[in-house]
């Protein structure tokens, strides 16, 4: 076999503390290398056509480039090989950036480590045999979960675009958390204006079938070809029926339910429909609040319904959908701010949350609009805010910045004085984040407009005095303590993943991070797309974002479902498990310990052995491991390639001990 | 500098490779003794490569995955995770020092961690010293020893 080794500077990323011209000259000593050099940039326009003339004019049989990660630049330079007449798998990388230059700063050693690498992947190289890839048919549809305005635009865009879209979402209405706000920040226009009609095109486009109040229970299958197990909860309603004339929630005894869409500020019926431009706009049952499921009694919703939708013995339903794509688009909660118990949340009625602060400030909310402090209904006069509750506080565990809090502050003190003009408002701030566009310019209209006084500084604590709350802090600018009387104090409470979120990657196969928020493939080059193929992000279910950059992403995730799909067939990877007929004894360990159901039974003369279905086997090499016939190997990284990389390590060990 | 040891680390390509990547772009400098080599899965990790490599003259050997039902394939950390096991276990039957073996895991995100990881790992190997080297025939006889059924039983 004739190998190529190509070496990368990297400019100096690389060059700077590993010499390259060494890693060259050691590599012409290894086994089967024909050819070796150092090159400025590899992974170059010239970098790339040095290494095709190399492989042409030398008749090289393979190629191993020093230089990054392979998961950075593993497929172009499999492109590249390609692109010179070689089979893409006779290429291999070692790493001698992130492994090597960027972690040790002593040139020499560095340098032994890259020709160590290198000489551990001409060795697997030596082992490597051409792989071809099988097509398989793309299921056209996509499944988009969670119906937040990220969710909506994706599935609007795909739908648009021509696929058929089903949309799960958890809560009996899409809209998320952008359907609860009052105003938008920096246009201060009506969130549920701009976000009505999208909601409504959701309902009406003949391409998208919603299921609310359903999660998703399981995901089988690959890009392409996902079977996905959707749990429609019982709402108790026949939703065919129902016609959302809201009759059983006027007549409705249960009157005290928690309401979730308000935050758990006021209170809603048992049975309800969360908010009027709710879609679809169906009643369900709080079971946990009506009467009827507690005590047997009442039923009144049942013989109020003009349509006789009650449905009281109705039972959870499970439904298949075929899709080829998945886009997660479950969005943020808030972090538990009852961990800040310096600031009394929860224990004193007057410290509200942003969001419940956005549902107070809300026409359609529990208090019509009126700025009313929970504790006695007075209209609060010295209203102070509070930044970073959760957020930028490695004490809490939340070091992250949540994005978004120092603007809806702004905008919440700016609606403040809209409300209650004689009011004056307060914001406790660290530093203030407005990056976006015009949003400088709206936290200053804050300031010089609307009268909001602004103290750099952390609140220590808030307590009691009389009827009103006295919030004492530092103010860091002045270099004093200060002491507000607040009538009401509103906690910006920082976001983490959805509840739940790291559940559904466990079920989708993809990475999330301690936050709850998923992994993005690279967290430059890759925002939307994750390690999963055929899987996609969208909105904060992969960090906090404002809803400009949500529905940006939204779009961008259709974008990429849509390149996906225009191709009718995809072309599977081939690096899979592969059996030896000769050496399988039948025994069936890798088809039991295979997690993708892989491995099927195959009769040949007369004998049991197995078969690896190609477009299924994910390539994981559990099957591998466990086969004790060395009957099953996977592919590209099969036990002889592994083996011949840990033998040239300790080869060379043995030779410097010597 | 101290005398570099040979260190062998079996990564599955997700995680922790993608958490050494992180290291590496965040420049967490890490000792020099550890050469990585990527696997699809630590489930793909035969038990019998830490043997080979440890009977083989490595100083120490490190297996990382994805951590616990975090896994790009669902659940072959698991797999992995009783496998690994059991071979720690079994290391001082043949003489070699549970020590010089572990398995963690880390996530992509977690480049701080890996250099953690890495750098630990380094001084606890360096602290049992070099391995002591073992002839080819009682380096066969281990690995047929551990061939015998041992990991066999571990998969179901
Ligand atoms: C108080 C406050 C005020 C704000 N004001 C503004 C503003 O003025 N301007 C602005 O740009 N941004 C604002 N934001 C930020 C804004 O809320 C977000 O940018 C936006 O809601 C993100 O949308 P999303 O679709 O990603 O997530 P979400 O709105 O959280 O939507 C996620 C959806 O997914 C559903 N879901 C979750 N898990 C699952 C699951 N497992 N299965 C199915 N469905 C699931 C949820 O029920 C929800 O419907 C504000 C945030 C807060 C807290
Ligand atoms: S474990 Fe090996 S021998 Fe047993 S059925 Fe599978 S491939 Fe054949
Ligand atoms: S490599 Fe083996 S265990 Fe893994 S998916 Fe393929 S057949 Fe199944």
């Amino acid at each position: 076999m004739k190998i190529g080794v190509f070496v990368c500077h990297c400019g100096s990323n690389i060059a700077g503390t590993v010499d390259v011209a060494k890693v060259a000259e050691a590599a012409k000593a290894m086994p089967d290398v024909a050819f070796a050099s150092d090159t400025m940039y590899a992974c170059s326009e010239p970098g790339q056509e040095g290494i095709i003339k190399a492989i042409q004019e030398k008749g090289l049989d393979g190629a191993v480039v020093a230089s990054c990660t392979p998961r950075m630049h593993g497929p172009t330079f499999m492109r590249t090989v390609a692109r010179a007449g070689l089979n893409p798998y006779m290429f291999e990388m070692a790493n001698i950036r992130e492994h090597v230059s960027w972690i040790g700063r002593n040139k020499e050693a560095n340098t032994r480590k890259a020709i160590d690498l290198v000489k551990m992947a001409v060795a697997k190289l030596g082992q490597n045999r051409p792989l071809y890839p099988k097509t398989f048919a793309v299921n056209k549809r996509v499944l988009v979960i969670g119906g937040g305005v990220a969710g909506i635009q994706a599935a609007l865009d795909c739908a648009e675009g021509g696929l058929d879209v089903v949309l799960v979402e958890k809560t009996s209405s899409i809209g998320g958390k952008m359907a609860k706000l009052d105003k938008t920040f920096p246009t201060v226009d009506c969130s549920s204006c701009i976000l009505g009609p999208k909601m409504v095109d959701v309902a009406q486009h003949p391409r998208i079938t919603l299921h609310a109040s359903s999660e998703v229970e399981d995901v089988f299958g690959y890009v392409g070809n996902f079977q996905v197990e959707v749990r429609k909860k019982a709402p108790y309603v026949d939703w065919k029926a129902c016609t959302g004339c809201g009759a059983c929630m006027e007549k409705c005894p249960a009157k005290k339910s928690p309401d979730p869409f308000n935050e758990l500020v006021g209170r809603t019926t048992a049975i309800n429909i969360p908010f009027p431009q709710a879609i679809p706009k169906k009643a369900s049952i709080d079971p946990t609040a009506c009467i009827r499921f507690k005590t047997g009694k009442c039923g009144v919703c049942a013989k109020i319904c003009p349509t006789k939708a009650i449905r009281y013995d109705q039972q959870d339903e499970m439904v298949t959908e075929e899709v080829g794509a998945i886009v997660a688009a479950t969005g943020y909660d808030l972090m538990d701010w009852t961990v800040y118990g310096q600031y009394g949340a929860g224990r004193y009625p007057d410290v509200v949350t942003s969001l419940q602060y956005e549902r107070m400030l809300s026409a359609s909310g529990p208090t019509g609009g009126h700025i009313k402090r929970p504790s006695d209904g007075r209209e609060p006069k010295n209203v102070v805010f509070i930044q970073c509750v959760g957020s930028r506080d490695p004490s809490v565990g939340r070091p992250y910045c949540t994005g978004f809090c120092c603007m809806y502050t702004a905008k919440q003190a700016v609606l403040t004085k809209d409300h209650i003009p004689d009011s004056q408002s307060y914001v406790f701030y660290m530093d203030i984040r407005a990056p976006g566009k015009m949003y400088d310019e709206f936290t200053r209209r804050a300031v010089e407009e609307y009268g909001t006084q602004y103290v750099r500084g952390r609140v220590s604590m808030v307590y009691p005095m009389g009827d009103k709350l006295v919030v004492r802090g530092a103010d860091t600018l002045a270099g004093t303590q200060v002491e507000v009387l607040a009538d009401l104090v509103v906690l910006a409470v920082g976001a983490e993943g959805a509840k739940g979120s790291p559940h559904l990657a466990e079920k989708l196969r993809i990475s999330y991070d301690s936050y709850g928020f998923f992994m993005e493939g690279h967290p430059k080059l890759k925002p939307v797309e994750t390690n999963t193929a055929g899987v996609y992000l969208a909105g904060c279910s992969q960090g906090p974002k404002d809803i400009p950059t949500s529905v940006a992403q939204g779009s961008a995730a259709a974008a990429k479902v849509l390149g996906l799909f225009s191709k009718d067939q995809l072309q599977s990877d081939p690096q899979v498990a592969k059996v030896d007929l000769k050496r399988c004894v039948g025994c069936m360990k890798c088809a039991l310990t295979c997690p993708f159901g892989a491995i099927k039974e195959l009769e040949t003369r007369g004998e049991m052995k197995v078969e690896v279905i190609e477009t299924v086997c994910q390539g994981c090499g559990i099957c591998t491991s466990t086969c004790r016939q060395g009957a099953i190997q996977l592919q590209n990284f099969t036990d002889n390639q592994i083996l011949a990389e840990v033998n040239a390590l300790l080869l060379t060990a043995e030779e410097e001990g010597a | 500098m101290e005398k570099e040891l040979r260190i062998v680390g079996f990564l599955c390509n997700w995680c922790s490779y993608g958490g050494a990547d992180t290291a590496g772009v965040g420049r967490f400098i890490q000792p020099t003794d550890l050469r990585i080599i990527r696997m699809p899965c630590s489930g793909r990790l035969d038990p019998l490569f830490v043997l080979k490599t440890l009977t083989g003259g490595a100083d120490g050997v490190l297996v990382s995955g994805c951590h616990p039902r975090d896994c790009h394939y669902a659940e072959g950390n698991y797999y992995a995770r009783r496998r690994l096991e059991v071979l720690k276990r079994f290391l001082p039957v043949i003489g070699i020092d549970p020590g010089r073996f572990e398995y963690t895991w880390v996530s992509a995100s977690e480049g701080q961690r890996w250099q953690h990881v890495v750098t630990e790992f380094t001084a606890q190997v360096h602290a049992l010293g070099p391995i002591q080297r073992i002839g080819k025939q009682a380096q066969a006889r281990a690995c047929s020893f551990a061939t015998s059924g041992l990991f066999a039983r571990v998969e179901d």
